[in-house]
């Protein structure tokens, strides 16, 4: 575990402590020290176990596409929108960037990176592994 | 205790449906329907004395539900678990009924999405989890579902259609069907996409709509106008509620909501003689055949082509056109409820499956996350 995700172990909101490493380019997940599941979206109680005592991890930043789909409106482009399955266990809802929405493939490998949205928020995506 | 046979439906009825009109509210539905399925069952509003709802609109829908038809219940269950809502208010309802708390439910439900301009769904705080990624709700999730079977299964996009030209036939059969004109796979496929693999033929309607059941003591029933249809089993599940916490995307929780309503009900998948599968996406039926047992995991694509599931098929389903050509008012499992209701009453006319004696509905809520499954049966199953 590093610095970052030690001082924060309860003191704060979990969608606090998920978005403060964001903030420093990290995706954060937690771990329950009971039964080691990989916990996301992150919580109070591990979903698995029922266990309280999560830990926050940093993730690798490395998954593969679960399920994709392009997302069509008019006027605009299609957005992809996937599930992505990371290599410690856990899976969420992201982006592809750096593609055509219609050429995500499940499989792929995938790497996570940080984006700003529309109100500066830090939005966590993924790139295609090489690109 | 079992609760088999301890309970039947012995009213049923939809408001009007389709496109209403401006002015017209959830309530004015659900007082039309109510009056109707009363007649229907030849008892009267103050025999009710149960009274279950959901709704997207009312927040309190028994309160709401309560005042405008002039019901004081002494039990109220008001369970929201989307689209499958109403089938586990029907199993709800039996143990209440068994238990004495009430001896009429009426459950009720609608919807004036259309009429006032276009589709209405729930309205839960955004989910920083999924949400920055604009998903579209809930088509976008269903979608993901469907990429997840293609790809571990190979199902195709012509399947996916088979399910829509199948509801569509039997839906012109339907004179209260909302679509009726002919359709193809060829389509399906050119219609404009929504969410890749779905485009807007794979997707339900978004319609007015509503209806009512009445549903009392298999004692009480035997002496009301109709043939008593009796709840033989039901079984309900969920396993989450946001798609990236749906575990196999290719596996829905039907498979427990269904085994939990067969193993009750005695009987298995080969005693159905009708299957109402909410159809909410053209997906939808085929996790659902697979989950429910009428087929081996992966192999719904292949069981629907050909017209499997059409008129004349070897498996009714959807008999009344689905939520994808009939009716889909927002929340479609009251209605799925309905249409097998009189399938087993025999009052179907040209869409009537002959001899059907038991039915399955299968109630879906949420992105693929809560299921319910009811076994319907005639007192010749009992």
């Amino acid at each position: 575990m590093g610095e970052l995700s030690d001082e924060m172990a309860s003191a704060e909101a979990p969608s606090l402590t998920y978005r403060r490493h964001l903030e420093n380019g990290k995706l954060g997940y937690q771990r329950c020290t009971n039964c080691s599941a990989a916990v996301f979206y992150p919580r109070t109680l591990c979903p698995v176990c029922g266990s309280g005592a999560l830990e926050w991890r940093e993730s690798a930043g490395w998954g593969t596409i679960y399920a994709t789909t392009a997302v069509h409106s008019r006027n605009r482009d299609p957005r992809n929108v996937v599930l992505v399955d990371l290599d410690e266990g856990f899976r969420m809802m992201c982006r592809v960037e750096s593609v055509a929405a219609e050429e995500v493939e499940i499989g792929t490998r995938v790497r996570f990176g940080v984006r700003r949205g529309e109100e500066d928020e830090p939005v966590a995506v993924f790139v295609r592994e090489g690109s | 205790m079992s609760i088999r046979g301890k309970s039947a439906i012995v009213g049923a009825a939809e408001s009007d449906l389709g496109n209403v009109g401006p002015g017209f509210t959830p309530l004015d539905l659900i007082g039309q329907a109510t009056e109707r399925a009363l007649a229907d069952a030849g008892l009267e509003k103050k025999d009710v004395d149960g009274l279950f709802s959901a709704s997207v609109y009312y927040q309190m829908p028994t309160l709401s539900a309560g005042e405008y038809l002039g019901i004081r219940p002494r039990y109220s269950d008001a369970t929201m678990m989307g689209g499958s809502s109403f089938v586990s208010h029907l199993l709800h309802a039996t143990a209440a009924i068994e238990a004495r708390l009430c001896e009429v439910a009426l459950i009720t439900y609608a919807s004036t999405q259309l009429s006032e301009g276009g589709f209405r769904g729930v309205s839960d705080p955004p989910n920083p989890y999924e949400t920055p990624y604009g998903p579209r709700y809930p088509v976008s999730m269903y979608a993901l579902a469907a990429s997840r079977h293609m790809h571990e299964y190979g199902t195709t996009r012509e399947q996916l259609a088979e399910v829509a030209v199948a509801a569509r036939e039997w839906a012109k059969l339907n004179p209260k069907a909302f679509m009726r004109d002919d359709l193809t796979v060829e389509d399906v496929l050119a219609s404009w996409m929504v969410s890749s693999p779905l485009s807007i033929l794979d997707c339900c309607l978004v319609t007015d709509g509503g209806g009512a059941l009445l549903v009392t003591s298999a004692e009480r029933a035997k002496d009301l106008r109709k043939p008593p249809i009796y709840l033989l089993g039901a079984g309900e599940a969920h396993w989450h509620r946001n798609i990236s916490q749906m575990p196999d995307l290719t596996v829905t929780a039907a498979a427990d909501s269904g085994r939990r309503a067969y193993e009750m009900a005695g009987v298995g998948p080969e005693d159905v003689d009708v299957a109402m599968l909410y159809d909410a996406f053209t997906i939808n039926p085929i996790l659902f055949l697979e989950d429910l047992e009428f087929c081996e995991k992966g192999v719904g694509g292949t069981f629907v082509e050909g017209g499997r599931i059409a008129p004349g098929g070897e498996l009714p389903v959807n008999t009344n056109g689905g939520g994808l050509s009939y009716n889909h008012p927002g929340m479609y499992g009251l209605l799925l409820l309905i249409e097998a209701v009189r399938q087993l009453r025999g009052e179907c006319g040209e869409r009537q499956v002959e001899g059907a004696v038991v039915a399955l509905a299968n109630g879906n809520g949420g992105v693929l996350s809560s299921q319910v499954t009811a076994l319907l049966g005639t007192e010749s199953v009992l």
